[in-house]
């Protein structure tokens, strides 16, 4: 059929109240209505030009955004005096906890022998392969299991039983099957970072609002169509936030992993710099994997802006 | 009965839901009726009496305990695109804007795309969203979501309409221009439409017919509304509050 517009008569445009003149009484339509509307949302959203203030100029965000920083800078200060001068009181205190400008000046020393960016690229290295492994498995899984109930009753048992044990349980075990390197801790990391993962992408794909399900059945989506183009969708924003804590928690059984047993990386440095009594190292280890866990979770925020812009959470 | 595609027969229809709890809950209990090509239809009564069981099931997301719905004489098993449903809670989808809502329909029939791309700027001016085809849903007012399940819902040129609660939690002026909207729709695309509602006013102003379901899950009334005096609508207005009061069928209200 085509659907002409002609046959949408202009009308009053009175809003007919509900038990005003019958519907066959007076013709419907808008048009004339529409076109006043289109006018005033014209100049509405004009005005709204108008009011809106001029953005502030880079400088300035800038500088706001670095002075939303004071209370680390505050940390970093009490911390640094803390360490000075607290050795006047307790001498230890120099080997205990080292200030912040021994810390860069470690970093620097690291550096300049080369070993520090290979400790870092060496943990960020297993962490992004067993977190990459983890969101390439646990992702279909956990869909499949939330899309399928019957499938969730199968494999739940399974997973429900190896969940509970600590990823650190394993290493033992991995290092009699892998030795030591790097496919035992990217199995450690792997086993730590899945289960969150799988998890949270089933509770995405099974909490689909029940509404959308049907308003997808009822325009004519298959099965398939429904899939992807509802289930998967409205699971996103949950796949992310699993693979956010897979990554929090992945980043962590690296370090434990690493100070166990491990030829590199930042747990090992930290590791190692105990057995030669370098605080500054243990401590820039520390520092090193507290900035590169923020890094790589603003990473995935960014990531979940540009891919999911109709997404309103933080 | 007539094979016209768009006819509806609710034939002794009873729906139980079973609780979290476990216990049977009767929603609906032999529920009979019919409804006839281009009409416009209301389904009104109390709220808990079934109306949103009845159009569940009238769109396929339910199947009945016992009886059966037919639409043009075929079972109803599934949901399908020639019954489109208007929620209550919109059900846009919040990852598609106004304008890829509105042609999800569209695509799933694989039209042509400049075809789809026509239709869907046709209907965004019908119901007056020009100016919004690229915002996300939740930049929407709860009216102009409403325009926008209710555009989504006609592009696909559907025999039956169904619209649940559709109008009435957004303002009343708001309510009477969608409505309106809805119902010229319906006329332009020769979409028989089922409205459930609680308000009588609003089942009164838009029906040809009304069927008032009771707290009992019975119907308790099926009114040809043109045979009643259109000048008194308090009249018939009263008789169906009384029913809905007494819980009982009036005899000047069923058909006969």
């Amino acid at each position: 059929m085509n659907p002409a517009s002609s046959r949408i008569v202009a009308g009053s445009g009175d809003a007919a109240p509900a038990a005003a003149p019958r519907r066959d009484a007076q013709p419907f339509g808008h048009e004339r209505a529409q076109r006043d509307d289109a006018v005033m949302q014209a100049d509405m959203a004009a005005l709204a030009a108008s009011m809106v203030p001029p953005p502030p100029p880079p400088w300035r965000r800038a500088l706001s955004r670095v002075s939303r920083l004071w209370l680390l800078v505050v940390f970093v200060v009490a911390w640094q005096l803390i360490s000075m001068y607290g050795s006047a009181v307790n001498p230890q205190l120099e080997v205990m906890m080292p200030p912040p400008t021994a810390v860069v000046s470690a970093a620097a020393d690291l550096a300049a022998r080369g070993v520090l960016l290979t400790h870092i690229l060496d943990s960020l290295k297993r962490v992004l392969l067993a977190v990459g492994a983890a969101t390439l498995l646990g992702v279909p899984l956990g869909l499949a299991m939330g899309w399928s109930r019957r499938f969730r009753s199968v494999v739940d048992p399974v997973l429900e039983f190896i969940r509970p044990i600590p990823p650190l349980a394993w290493i033992p075990l991995s290092i009699l099957w892998f030795g030591i390197g790097d496919l035992q801790i990217v199995y450690i990391i792997f086993l730590a970072a899945f289960f969150p993962i799988v998890l949270n992408s089933l509770a995405g794909a099974r909490d689909v609002d029940t509404y959308l399900v049907r308003a997808g059945l009822s325009l004519g989506a298959s099965q398939r169509e429904l899939f992807a183009t509802v289930v998967l969708p409205a699971a996103l924003p949950q796949i992310f936030t699993g693979v956010r804590i897979g990554l929090g928690i992945g980043w962590m059984a690296l370090v434990a992993g690493e100070l166990v047993a491990a030829p590199s990386g930042l747990g090992y440095m930290i590791n190692n710099a105990r057995t030669l009594f370098r605080s500054d190292y243990i401590l820039l280890g520390m520092v090193l994997i507290g900035a590169l866990g923020l890094a790589l979770d603003a990473g995935m925020r960014e990531l979940t802006r540009l891919t999911m812009p109709w997404y309103h959470g933080k | 009965m007539s094979t016209n595609e768009s006819q509806v027969s609710v034939d002794n229809v009873s729906k139980v839901h079973v609780s979290m709890t476990g216990e049977p809950l009767l929603a609906l209990l032999d529920v009979t009726f019919c409804v006839e090509n281009n009409e416009f239809f209301s389904i009104v009564g109390p709220s808990g009496c079934g109306k949103t069981t009845l159009l569940n099931l009238l769109a396929g997301f339910e199947r009945p305990t016992r009886g059966e719905l037919r639409v043009g004489g075929e079972l109803i098993t599934e949901p399908g695109w020639q019954r489109a449903v208007v929620f209550q809670e919109y059900a846009l989808f919040p990852w598609y804007t106004v304008a890829q809502n509105i042609r999800y329909g569209l695509r799933r029939k694989r039209l042509p795309e400049n075809e789809q791309r026509r239709i869907v700027d046709h209907y965004v001016g019908l119901v007056g969203l020009r100016g919004f085809e690229q915002r996300y849903p939740r930049e929407l007012s709860g009216g102009m979501r409403q325009r926008v399940a209710i555009a989504r819902a006609f592009v696909l040129q559907p025999s039956i309409l169904l619209a649940d609660e559709a109008f009435g939690h957004l303002d009343e002026v708001t309510a009477a221009e969608l409505r309106e909207t809805f119902l010229a729709l319906a006329r332009e695309c020769g979409s028989t439409a089922i409205l459930i509602t609680h308000q009588l006013e609003e089942a009164i102003a838009v029906g040809d017919r009304i069927i008032v379901l009771g707290k009992s899950a019975k119907l308790l009334a099926d009114i040809h509304v043109e045979r009643w005096d259109r000048s008194n609508y308090a009249v018939l207005r009263e008789a169906i509050q009384s029913t809905l009061q007494s819980n009982v069928q009036d005899s000047r209200l069923v058909p006969g």
